[in-house]
């Protein structure tokens, strides 16, 4: 059971980070490398606020603001040359970023682990069952699923959302309803790397933050984004709550093979249904 | 009469609801000229797809010099001696023009996998090359980057890489597309003075260029064959003119 | 052309020069380039010249270094375990890798090709047998009639010979007919189709070239530090013989080389200044992407032709 929301809230905060990284590709047709700095500068961002003024609350509202303009700048001045040059130039681009970002980190912040303790009114544990689960936790669940509720009416409901969706499957339409593409390519990429800031923040009083949390998630958000279908929000939830569980008790299980499955899932999802679970056929 | 060398049996190609192509027959002699017209959305292109095994049909097959080709890769298709030029100039940008007409001329050669063979000459030495360059107007130059090329050179080499091949039916979509008059001419006479043993399908809008070259025309509608027949036949059916030459339009 | 050979010529004689002419520090270096320039070359092979950006490079190169370690440590230091095992082994996993990746295209093969690296790599971390975490330790040199490698001018020499080796062969691949038809596929896959090459199999015998040559790169890797561990089949090992590959000048062998130097030497240079290094590397990557995709070869080549 307690196994069971451990995964339920790591599948959540996996969520988070590869929403952002799978809107981003059904949009601007770009596998953001650099989505994991995103979520580690904003685990550090979200610190400097909490420690600063001493709010939990204000860290989780300012930290993904700051970081979804570092992701608008970079779409605007570095993404925005490459659109005509394909995907290995973008893909190589978000790379290099990496390498920076991971120094930034480290000359900004040092390279030891830091965290924060979570908001009072969110310590402590709740008895469940037989076992007892942070309230924090409880929390992370609860959060994630909010966010996926929004984030759905605001591609559902909204005329941004509906245009992104139109994007998803066709920027060329979408430049003929006389959208601008440009600026919806700006604000999809600035909000998914506030989502992965979001997750960054969410993050720290479980996991803490050191610098290489970034890469070291990434791989993880890439595998959910390929399993539940590139470009698909219900995708990227399926995806988040089976990488989650699949993490959490395959390390129980089986601990020295649960990582190499899972990349052979990855691999095997690739090659047999590109699309993933929910993804659509892009062309 | 011998058997056709092309010969499409009710082809037909849905992309979701829509039939793109619905059914279509035809079959072409070898030695003969054919032309491809009809309004755009006809499914011209989308039957050079399907011929050349871009596309594979949702129903119907296509036989090649008495064999079944559909469901051979497109590279498969090739080699049995089918080449096609495109609507847009599809070459080798960042190649010589030379260079492009060599890989066209080496498609399926046995060195290609000799991978310690020692480097072969430049392209604008080999005959072969010569040879396609000349025909296609394009002799002397053969050492300019094939992006480099003027739009009217470019379509002259897009019809030099598929001629390189050597290929017995060769297809040709919109050879003379955004060329000026001048060289629009040029083109038809590089086409007319193309070898009899090439079969040739070619899709065109130029309708002076249509009645200039062609044996027989078909006229594509709605992914359908509305008409087929000798040029003048074609020009003079009352169906044909209400489609697309009637309002003037198109051509 | 000529004079290019005659330069290439004369930086050999003075990089085989080197242990005789300078310190054991930068001799080091120059071996750590040579070997990491063997590799980038090879990635280089199905970048620049076939137009495969491939993430999972680095399990060759790995591979290649655990099979050395095993087979000089176990088995016997000798000219087979250091260079032929390695290669073979590298060439097989390549084949049957690139086998599967090539079916997909781009972003698709990149993820896929980083997947495959990961399974590597998540093999590697988790068996005890190869050391987990920690990897394989104490690898010997091996011995060669009458050499002892572990005299620092002599291991120079026998690097410097694996890479020329590598250099002359990928330069035969590369100019021979095969290197033209993977120019052709990187220039324009689908018309090459369409012409009637089997394009998928030109892709995986340049995928399977080097990933053998990346297995003998990985081989050096693991005499050259006497160890290997998981790290190098970690897929960032790929990207930064990218990042080399994208800065010297992919589509060609001495930019990757000259990445391989800059690299190297840069981060050596930096990091006794400052600890930022990767910053300004990184840094400096994303503006060869953005303003000189042609890399410093390119950027040479431009000044040159005014």
């Amino acid at each position: 059971m307690a196994q069971a929301l451990n995964g339920l809230e790591y599948g959540m905060l996996l969520f988070l980070l590869s929403v952002g990284l799978t809107l981003i590709f059904g949009m601007l047709g770009v596998v953001n490398l650099a989505h994991g700095s995103f979520y580690a500068l904003g685990a550090y961002a979200g610190i400097a606020v909490a420690v600063f003024t001493g709010s939990f609350w204000l860290a989780l509202c300012v930290a993904p603001l700051v970081v979804a303009g570092v992701g608008a700048a970079i779409e605007r001045s570095c993404l925005r040359p490459l659109y005509a040059r394909g995907p290995n130039a973008q893909v190589l681009l978000t790379f290099g970023f990496i390498y920076v970002f991971d120094d930034l980190l480290r000359w900004l912040w040092g390279s030891h682990v830091r965290s924060v303790a979570p908001p009072a009114a969110l310590a402590g544990v709740v008895a469940l069952g037989p076992g007892r689960f942070p309230v924090y936790r409880i929390f992370v669940i609860l959060f994630g699923l909010a966010v996926a509720l929004l984030l759905w009416l605001a591609l559902e409901r909204t005329r941004l959302g509906a245009i992104v969706r139109a994007g998803v499957w066709d920027a060329e339409m979408a430049a003929g309803l006389g959208v601008n593409v440009a600026r919806v390519f700006t604000a999809v990429f600035a909000a998914g790397a506030g989502l992965a800031a979001l997750a960054g923040v969410v993050a720290v009083p479980i996991q803490a933050a050191y610098p290489g949390m970034g890469v070291e998630i990434l791989v993880r958000t890439l595998i959910v984004v390929v399993i539940g279908g590139l470009g698909s929000l219900e995708g990227s939830l399926a995806g988040s709550l089976i990488l989650g569980q699949a993490e959490t008790f395959g390390k129980a299980w089986l601990p020295d093979s649960s990582m190499f499955i899972i990349y052979g899932v990855m691999a095997a999802v690739l090659l047999l249904r590109p699309t993933g679970l929910f993804g659509r056929a892009l062309r | 009469m011998s058997d056709p060398l092309l010969r499409c049996h009710a082809l037909t190609r849905r992309f979701g609801a829509l039939a793109a192509l619905n059914g279509v027959s035809l079959e072409v002699e070898a030695r003969e000229r054919r032309a491809i017209i009809g309004p755009n959305g006809a499914g011209k292109t989308t039957l050079f797809d399907l011929i050349t095994g871009e596309l594979t049909p949702s129903a119907g097959h296509v036989e090649f010099a008495g064999r079944t080709i559909s469901g051979l890769p497109p590279h498969a298709v090739a080699r049995r001696g089918i080449s096609r030029s495109y609507q847009r100039t599809n070459a080798f940008r960042h190649l010589t023009a030379g260079e492009n007409l060599r890989l066209a001329a080496a498609a399926g050669a046995r060195e290609n996998f000799r991978l310690l063979a020692a480097p072969p000459p430049p392209a604008s030495t080999s005959a072969a090359v010569r040879e396609v360059a000349h025909a296609v107007g394009l002799g002397a130059r053969l050492d300019i980057l094939a992006g480099r090329l003027s739009h009217g050179e470019q379509r002259q080499l897009e019809l030099g890489i598929a001629l390189a091949t050597r290929p017995r039916l060769l297809l040709l979509d919109e050879p003379t597309a955004g060329m000026s008059p001048a060289e629009t001419q040029r083109m038809v006479r590089l086409l007319a003075a193309l070898p009899r043993e090439v079969t040739c399908l070619i899709i065109e809008h130029d309708m002076d260029l249509v009645f200039t070259l062609a044996d027989r025309v078909s006229v594509l509608h709605h992914g359908e064959v509305l008409a087929e027949g000798l040029p003048a036949a074609v020009r003079g059916d009352p169906r044909v003119h209400e489609v697309y030459l009637g309002s003037g339009g198109e051509a | 052309m000529r004079s290019a050979r005659r330069l290439a010529l004369a930086g050999l004689v003075a990089v085989a020069a080197l242990p005789w002419l300078v310190g054991s520090y930068p001799v080091k270096l120059a071996q750590e380039i040579l070997i990491w320039g063997i590799f980038a070359m090879s990635l280089d092979l199905l970048m620049g010249y076939a137009g495969m950006l491939s993430f999972g490079h680095s399990a060759f190169f790995g591979l290649g270094g655990y099979v050395a370690a095993l087979a000089l440590r176990g088995w016997s230091p000798s000219l087979v375990s250091a260079l032929v095992l390695p290669a073979a082994a590298a060439a097989a996993a390549g084949l049957v890798v690139g086998f599967l990746s090539i079916r997909v295209s781009g972003v698709y093969f990149i993820m896929l090709t980083l997947a495959f690296s990961q399974m590597f790599y998540a093999a590697a971390f988790n068996a005890e047998w190869l050391g987990a975490s920690d990897g394989l330790p104490g690898v010997p040199r091996p011995r060669l009639i009458g050499l002892d490698l572990d005299r620092t001018e002599v291991f120079h020499l026998y690097i410097l010979a694996f890479f020329v080796l590598a250099l002359v062969a990928l330069a035969r691949v590369v100019r021979s007919p095969f290197g033209r038809v993977l120019r052709g596929v990187e220039d324009n896959e689908r018309r090459m189709v369409a012409l009637g090459y089997a394009v998928r199999r030109f892709k995986l015998a340049a995928f399977v070239v080097g990933a053998t040559i990346a297995g003998v790169a990985g081989s050096l890797e693991a005499q050259f530090n006497g160890y290997i561990s998981p790290e190098a089949l970690f897929w960032t090992t790929s990207g930064e013989a990218l990042l080399m590959v994208s800065i010297g000048g992919a589509g060609t062998l001495a930019g990757p080389v000259l990445g391989a130097a800059a690299f190297i030497g840069l981060q050596s240079l930096l990091s006794s200044y400052t600890e930022h290094w990767t910053l300004i590397l990184g840094a400096a990557f994303i503006g060869f992407v953005l303003w000189a995709p042609e890399g410093l070869l390119g950027l040479a080549r431009r000044e040159a032709g005014g």
